[in-house]
């Protein structure tokens, strides 16, 4: 559930999502679950003359199963924040596994 | 419980190996001959990863005129990048050695 929370405090915010295959999307990032199936808004897509097929696209749902990076706005991520959360999940999981 | 008194430093489980590298430069080789290198600053149990000031290296083998193989590879730079799990292959975590 880490990332599913990380994901909602990133919500309005402006990424970019990279596919496996390749495409390269930025818009904004409008919800996301637990799978982190993503909703980007406005989005723009990177590349266009190579994928002039979503030229007129303009909201989308992205399956999180076919994401391979976000790239994130690093002024909207606090990485003391995130580190002590993932040692807090790590414990839990610990917990949960003995 | 002794176990949850020196949780932080011991390694019972693969990714406690993980832990141990947060906030660390890691070095992770994904699938598509894709690396990365950045800071840890997040992990699940799937293995997504949020890594900072991340190098991206892919390699892409192509032919040149003799039909001999050639690598070339492409570099990229993110200043905070999230990496689906499902694309990790293997994290190589430097500077403990236990």
């Amino acid at each position: 559930m880490l990332f599913f929370s990380f994901f909602k405090t990133l919500t309005n915010q402006t990424v970019t999502i990279e596919l496996k295959n390749d495409i390269r999307i930025r818009g904004i990032l409008k919800s996301v679950d637990q799978y982190l199936n993503i909703k980007l808004d406005d989005i723009e897509v990177l590349d266009l003359d190579k994928y002039p097929h979503l030229s007129s696209v303009k909201n989308m749902f992205i399956r999180g199963s076919v994401v391979r990076y976000v790239i994130l706005p690093r002024s909207e991520v606090d990485v003391g924040l995130l580190e002590d959360a993932t040692r807090r999940e790590a414990a839990n999981q610990a917990g949960k596994a003995r | 419980m002794a176990d949850n008194e020196d949780a932080g430093a011991t390694v019972a489980e693969p990714l406690d190996l993980v832990r141990l590298s947060l906030d660390e430069i890691v070095f992770v080789k994904l699938r598509g001959d894709r690396e990365l290198k950045g800071r840890l600053h997040a992990y699940d149990s799937h293995c997504n990863l949020v890594l900072g000031d991340v190098e991206e290296t892919i390699y892409v083998v192509e032919e040149d005129e003799n039909e001999e193989e050639i690598t070339r590879t492409i570099k990229k730079q993110e200043e905070m990048l999230f990496v689906r799990g499902e694309s990790a292959l293997t994290t190589i975590c430097n500077g403990h050695r236990r």
